[in-house]
């Protein structure tokens, strides 16, 4: 269970958004929604605990986040406008590395298979910097997919993917779902989730 | 302690691929060393003098040189974001990379700094103390350098005000890391200008994770 209580935003003198809470249960989803600059990066970012918010607080499995974060880090995956990969590293290298940070081993069939889902075969050893933008961002949701978190926090996880990228990715989301994930997601599209619960929040000024 | 171990092969992984950002530094040192001797002419007793105090600065200004690139790359890719939300920790990731710093920038000056001291004619005994001295100082410099580093993240011309603020911690170090060899070519013995040396370096290594970790936090809010 993920709940968020009376989270608030500011920027300058203005209230990007006030008094926002949710509770999230095991696999269900939250989309974000809102217009370019109406705080949806924010919120994300406060969820996942890298920015503060100057009232409520955020609780994971009953616990404030703040307190405890390790316990909710081992749990948490959080994908941001930048991808946090290394362009001098291969696909693979930069997976081994995002697992032993989250503290896990990287099995190397669930790795090659993700990449191989995503269509990245035969590109898993080249570095980073030789791939196209989507590609890149590909590899990054080969994270998601190879690695264990029940909290899944994206920020426009849509963008810069075609067609064949995106239906890899709504069926790793379902298959997280599924599987009793959580997943908080922001996206100017509407996608189908589904039979999976699921909810709208939408930001305005 | 995976996360940990990760994080120091990944930056000499990438060191190894970008060759010239560590060489540069080592280069910086070399050209300093060298153009001493040759601008102050073949005086023994001069160079012999002035070798501790030279071999330092070019030590702590080579350090200098790739303190603002620590923390920046991170930064930049997002990796920064995913190492603060890491169950690992900040602060053990951080001491991660301060190590892994160590390693490319200070362990090349305590091997190179024997060679380089032959230009200076300096004794085989006082290169020895030296090295000694480099191995336990370069390490401070590091770990204060990088609080700096963290501290200036992202701020535009944050090259200058990490020298502002970094240099005068840098001082101390500086003083008995110098002092060591002129104690020991003196004949008085350089146990108190190590010790000293080693205090610092137990404190900083200690406290310096501390303070990068908080200001890094403030860097991504």
């Amino acid at each position: 269970m993920f709940e968020a209580r009376v989270l608030s935003a500011q920027k300058g003198e203005q209230w990007l958004f006030e008094d926002i809470g949710f509770k999230l249960p095991g696999g269900a989803w939250l989309q974000v929604q809102g217009d370019n600059g109406s705080g949806k990066t924010t919120l994300l970012r406060i969820l996942a605990g890298l920015s503060r918010s100057p009232t409520g607080e955020v609780l994971w499995g009953g616990q404030n986040t703040r307190d405890e974060p390790q316990e909710f880090h081992r749990a948490l995956m959080y994908l941001g406008h930048q991808l946090g990969l290394k362009e001098e590293l291969s696909a693979l290298e930069n997976l081994t590395v995002a697992a032993h940070l989250a503290e896990q081993d990287l099995a190397l069939d669930k790795a090659l298979h993700a990449l191989r889902e995503l269509g990245l075969e035969g590109r898993a050893h080249l570095p980073l910097r030789v791939l196209s933008q989507g590609q890149k961002r590909r590899v990054a949701l080969a994270k998601l997919m190879s690695l264990q978190a029940r909290l899944w926090i994206l920020d426009e996880p849509f963008v810069a993917l075609d067609a064949k990228g995106l239906a890899a990715l709504l069926l790793a989301m379902q298959t997280h779902l599924r599987c009793g994930g959580l997943l908080i997601y922001t996206s100017h599209q509407s996608v189908d989730m589904g039979a999976h619960p699921g909810w709208t929040l939408r930001l305005t000024r | 302690m995976n996360g940990f171990w990760s994080l120091i092969r990944r930056d000499l992984t990438l060191a190894v691929r970008h060759k010239t950002e560590v060489l540069t530094g080592l280069f910086f040192m070399v050209v300093v060393a060298s153009l001493f001797p040759l601008a102050m002419g073949p005086e023994m007793a001069l160079l012999k003098r002035m070798a501790p105090g030279v071999l330092w600065i070019g030590a702590m200004l080579s350090t200098l040189l790739g303190l603002p690139r620590l923390f920046e790359g991170d930064w930049r890719d997002g990796s920064l974001e995913q190492m603060a939300l890491s169950p690992v920790g900040l602060v053990p990731l951080v001491c991660a990379k301060i190590v892994a710093h160590w390693i490319l920038s200070g362990l090349p000056l305590v091997l190179l700094a024997p060679l380089l001291s032959l230009q200076f004619d300096l004794p085989t005994g006082l290169q020895g103390t030296l090295m000694l001295g480099l191995l336990l100082g370069t390490p401070v410099l590091s770990s204060l350098g990088a609080i700096g580093a963290a501290l200036t993240l992202g701020v535009r011309g944050g090259g200058v005000l990490l020298s502002l603020l970094v240099l005068p911690l840098f001082v101390p170090v500086l003083v008995f890391g110098t002092g060591a060899i002129e104690a020991q070519a003196a004949g008085l013995g350089v146990q108190a200008h190590v010790s000293v040396l080693l205090a610092m370096l137990l404190l900083s290594v200690f406290l310096s994770p501390f303070a990068c970790a908080a200001a890094l936090k403030v860097a991504l809010d």
